[in-house]
């Protein structure tokens, strides 16, 4: 590893001044860490951002929950309010990595890093999330731009995330065997208004599957979109899974969630 | 006093290990030591046209950088294959030079060029990446099968054939062929394995001006023989003036029995800079550099007659030795593959014949098991699918076609001097529920879901070995294990023994062994292994030899010494030696009942004369002290055996895979401490079972390593795995005093293929490579349901 300069931020104003076009912040470091170790990213400056007391924490509303950019993946899972306003976002948490991740990660660290394969962005979509930085509110649906790229400007910080309550939500994942990132995960969420299909891993990035949410809308049942062809022209294929089996695991990790619901 | 052998002793080892006071090879640090980095080749296949250091040189805290010229320029050798294989038309084997860092052309991802030392660790980072190499690269052969039609990799030897092997009869194959009444046949792959050791290899290598002494501190699972290798052919050091300590290791499973470049030249070069050398591999390194496994592709074939006899069996593989051919690469594929690859049957024709091929991928050798998982996964591929193809129930086939008698003498090597097969798999039904299988296979169908069972029966030969059988078949040493039992004047006694424990537990079971043979309490028992200043020579831990073999040696050490002791208290007690007994640790006199206890025998033999009461003058001959040595040869392998049960179940539309119930019946001859053999029982399941549904190292085809970390290459934990269902049949072997087998290697041997049938059986007879992961299973499942279709 380079060496760099660390900083530690006692507030997200700090923390965005100190940002530059070499500079990283660092949550859990659960990605940056990693990569920097693999020589894979160099930075100048790491604006460690977890002593920010403002950015860790959960708060839920009748129709939302707010959870700090700084919270841990396990402070979710175990999180009593968040099990009883949506159980599926405590059991995506729950699933992520593993105890070391866990202890480490964080929701707004997966979320920025917007990795193809993380858990968190397909919550994001499903639950109409908004996404409340130190500049801005923006809508999940266009907070993730591509692989690895968000909306986030340079030194715009991500400050917490609100979910909205859903009627009804589930989260499946396919994991991938060594790494557990989900292969394919699917997250089903029933909304008053609409349904969301929000698929991660499948493609370069987090989305919503119109054709299913739209076949779910009509008639929230397995059924509705048993044996549904999706195009697979656009999923990822790798070793560890080709695009057509990509194709086919969406659909059954779909159902298996509209089923759980 | 009850005897331990046979008990659940707590292990000694765990206190140390669980309070974070193991000594690794990474903690050891020496005064003024310095740090190595290699700088590796990033090609698979390539000549080098130009190496600069003169950069590198300049950064900071170098010390020295080496490369192929100096190390070619001193004459230190390169590594090498251990076992000298002939081909079936009589030539030699051929192997190409390897020397510890790549001079001119370089043969796999990893192989090293230069090692960059330096006063810290970061330093000698920095500077390796200044290290410029300018290669010319060439096409790389990375796959077993077309390797023998792939661009020469090593000059002078065709078809990147190393030797093409045959063991049996293929005249009298082929007439048991003819008169058979069906053949089965079958094409597999045993998919190559990383070994993964948990503790990465390591090395610290240091230099004494003074006494000229090198000593090195390296990851070994047998430090004497890596001495002789380093001495004889490395020409580091003589032996008597190179020290190897393996300390605590943790984990070796074939992996640490190379001496591996990092050992050679940091020995070598301690030596130059005459300062201390320590390098600690990064787990990528381990990746790609530590010797992988397995990585075979087979063609066999089974002939049988209608009502299931088995006539004739053939073995047709390709075996991947890697870029070079290391210690044990050479003899896997050969003498530990081909005499086991007729299974535990009767088959009055075999033959296995192998092509050993070089590949532009790291070396592969002896891992877990080594040659007898991949003889095991091929005879019971097999077996498994005759039972299909016969419509003869699996369990009931195999006992049709088990020895009726023991000693077995195989068809091809191997005299079983003991087992009871058919026990063994009334056993293994039992405790599997074998009848209620159906039952549950309809309760997974309603489910939606498929279920499979499958049946492994299997035998090793372990103990390795007879050194008179191996030395005739190519082994360069003999592989028999010494043992010194020492006495304190005050009665403790440290036992040392040349195998060498990295997870076995030798602290405990060979105190175990050594206290019920001299009446010792435990306690007051030391086990010293893994330092060549301390005990005599040895050949290490593999193969499942160290009770086996090493084991005997401390039993034969500790009865040398009850010998010595009835004379010595014969003479104390002016009594006849025949008249002395020995039991508990007491030597009695039967006529007089006069009694001495061991530990008063032991302070009289240090102290040969008269004073006061003590009187002990030693017998006429003995010398005083007490210590024996024993060097014990096998007269025969040892041969574990058993039956396994695996059932599954799989979700058609995911194509996932759950291993619902496992089951183990073996049998180890006498078992020494029960909770042990479990621990090894279950981490061989654990390995083989991960070969079956998770494990595959995987190059693309310009040689890359595509599953070089733990995102990619699938490690098995703990919830892959049910609870495992273990039980035995001892049947003592006959060939060593204390009727021990061994039990290291079982798992790994028995699971790939149990687990396999049982998915093979839930797939309706599919076939589907190792290992079964949920993309090839779900597409099996799409065509049995096309299947299906098409047949309503």
């Amino acid at each position: 590893m380079k060496d760099f300069n660390y900083h530690s931020a006692k507030d997200s104003k700090e923390a965005s001044k100190l940002a530059s076009s070499s500079s990283a912040f660092l949550a859990g470091g659960m990605t940056t860490i990693p990569s920097m170790k693999l020589g894979l990213a160099t930075y100048k400056d790491l604006i460690d951002i977890k002593n920010i007391k403002k950015l860790s924490g959960i708060k839920v509303s009748g129709k939302s929950v707010t959870i700090g950019a700084a919270t841990k993946h396990v402070e979710v899972s175990n999180s009593k309010d968040v099990k009883k306003a949506i159980p599926s976002l405590s059991s995506l948490a729950e699933g992520i990595g593993d105890p070391q991740v866990r202890n480490r990660g964080t929701i707004g660290g997966s979320i920025a890093n917007n990795d193809p394969s993380a858990d968190y962005p397909s919550a994001c979509i499903a639950l109409n999330a908004t996404i409340h930085t130190n500049e801005r509110k923006i809508e999940a649906a266009k907070f993730f731009k591509g692989m690895f790229e968000t909306a986030l400007k340079k030194g715009e910080l991500i400050e917490a995330i609100e979910f909205q309550i859903p009627e009804k939500s589930s989260y499946q994942k396919h994991p991938n065997p060594a790494s557990r990132y989900a292969i394919v995960g699917v997250y089903v969420a029933k909304h008053k208004e609409d349904v969301n299909v929000a698929v991660t891993g499948a493609k370069s990035c987090v989305y919503n599957d119109k054709e299913m949410s739209k076949a779910l809308s009509g008639n929230f049942s397995s059924s509705s979109i048993d044996g549904m062809d999706l195009d697979s022209s656009e999923m990822n294929s790798d070793m560890h899974a080709s695009a057509d089996f990509r194709a086919s695991l969406v659909v059954t990790q779909a159902k298996k969630a509209v089923d759980a619901c | 006093m009850a005897s331990l052998v046979g008990s659940r002793v707590e292990r000694k080892e765990d206190k140390r290990f669980l309070t974070g006071k193991g000594r690794y090879t990474a903690d050891i640090n020496l005064a003024n030591q310095t740090y190595a980095i290699f700088v590796r080749s990033p090609h698979a296949r390539a000549s080098i046209k130009k190496l600069n250091i003169d950069k590198a040189l300049k950064s900071s805290g170098v010390v020295s950088i080496l490369t192929g010229k100096e190390i070619a320029d001193d004459k230190i050798g390169g590594l090498i294959a251990g076992w000298a294989i002939r081909s079936e038309d009589g030539t030699e084997m051929k192997c190409p030079g390897n020397p510890p860092l790549a001079k001119d052309n370089v043969n796999f991802v990893g192989d090293p060029v230069a090692v960059v030392i330096a006063e810290s660790l970061e330093e000698a980072k920095e500077a390796a990446e200044k290290v410029e190499v300018d290669y010319k690269v060439l096409k790389a052969v990375t796959s077993t099968a077309d390797a023998m039609n792939g661009d020469t990799i090593h000059e002078g030897i065709e078809k990147n054939l190393c030797f093409d092997w045959l063991l049996g009869d293929r005249q009298k194959v082929k007439e048991a062929f003819d008169k058979a009444d069906k053949v089965i046949s079958i094409d597999i792959i045993n998919n190559r394995l990383i070994p993964n050791a948990m503790e990465p290899r390591a090395c610290v290598a240091d230099f004494n001006a003074a006494s000229e002494e090198i000593t090195l501190y390296t990851t070994s699972q047998n430090p004497h023989l890596s001495r002789l290798i380093m001495s004889a052919f490395g020409n580091v050091a003589p032996e008597h003036k190179l020290r190897v300590v393996a300390p605590d290791v943790g984990g070796g499973f074939g992996s640490k029995i190379n001496v591996y470049n990092e050992d050679i030249v940091c020995s070598w070069a301690a030596k130059k800079i005459n300062r201390a050398i320590k390098w600690v591999a990064e787990r990528s390194e381990s990746f790609l550099t530590d010797i992988h496994g397995r990585d075979h592709v087979t063609h066999a074939e089974l002939a049988v007659s209608k009502d299931g006899k088995f006539l004739g069996f053939k073995n047709e593989t390709i075996a991947n030795l890697g870029a070079y051919a290391r210690v044990f690469g050479t003899v896997t594929p050969t003498y530990l593959f081909g005499p086991c690859a007729t299974g535990v049957y009767e088959i009055p024709a075999a033959y296995t014949n192998v092509k050993a091929v070089y590949t532009n991928t790291a070396p592969v050798d002896a891992y877990r098991g080594a040659g007898r998982p991949e003889a095991t996964y091929t005879i019971e591929r097999l077996v498994e699918k005759a039972s299909m193809e016969l419509g003869i129930d699996k369990t009931e086939l195999r006992i049709k076609n088990f020895p009726t008698a023991f000693p077995f003498k195989q068809t091809l090597v191997h005299t079983v001097d003991s087992g009871d097969y058919v026990a063994g798999m009334e056993k293994a039904k039992q405790m599997a529920d074998y009848k209620g299988f159906e039952a549950r296979r309809k309760e997974s169908e309603a489910k939606g879901k498929l279920r499979g069972i499958g049946v492994t029966s299997y035998f090793e030969a372990c103990g390795i070995a007879p050194s008179a059988a191996v030395m005739s078949l190519g082994c360069g040493v003999g592989l028999w294990e010494s043992a010194e039992v020492r006495f304190n004047p005050t009665g403790q006694v440290t036992v040392y023994t040349g195998s060498h424990s990295h997870g076995q537990s030798h602290q405990t079971t060979f105190a175990q062994i050594a206290a019920d043979e001299l009446g010792v309490p435990i306690e007051n028992i030391d086990i010293v292994h893994g330092d060549t200043d301390k005990g005599t020579f040895g050949m290490g831990t593999y193969g499942s030899r160290s009770l086996a073999v090493g084991g005997i040696a401390i039993v034969n050490a500790c009865k040398k010494i009850v010998e010595k002791g009835k004379r010595v208290t014969a003479k104390m007690l002016e009594a006849n030696p025949e008249d002395v007994e020995f039991k508990d640790g007491e030597f009695i006199v039967s006529k007089s009942n006069k009694k001495k206890t061991i530990g008063e025998v032991a302070f009289a033999c240090y102290l040969p004369g008269v004073r006061d009461e003590m009187k002990s003058p030693l017998p006429e001959g003995d010398e005083p002290g007490l210590k024996e040595t024993s060097f014990y040869d096998p007269s025969n392998f040892s041969f574990p055996a058993g039956t396994h049960i695996a059932e599954v179940e799989i979700d058609p539309e995911t194509g996932h895979v759950k291993l619902e119930k496992y089951t183990a019946c073996d049998d180890f001859g006498r078992i020494i401490n029960p909770m042990v053999v479990e621990g090894q029982v279950h981490g061989g399941l654990a390995q083989g079972i991960g070969q079956a549904l998770y494990e595959n190292a995987e190059y693309d085809e310009t040689g890359q390593l595509m599953t070089g970390s733990y995102m990619d290459y699938t490690m098995p934990r703990a919830d892959n795995f049910p609870e495992f269902n273990i039980g035995y049949t001892c049947t003592h072997a006959t060939t060593n005093p204390l009727g021990v087998k061994g039990c290291g290697e079982a798992g790994a041997i028995a699971a790939p293929p149990t687990v396999m049938n049982a998915v093979i059986d839930a797939l309706g007879g599919q076939e589907v490579t190792m290992p079964a992961t949920a993309e090839k299973v779900w597409k099996a499942c799409k065509n049995l349901k096309k299947s299906n279709a098409k047949a309503a």
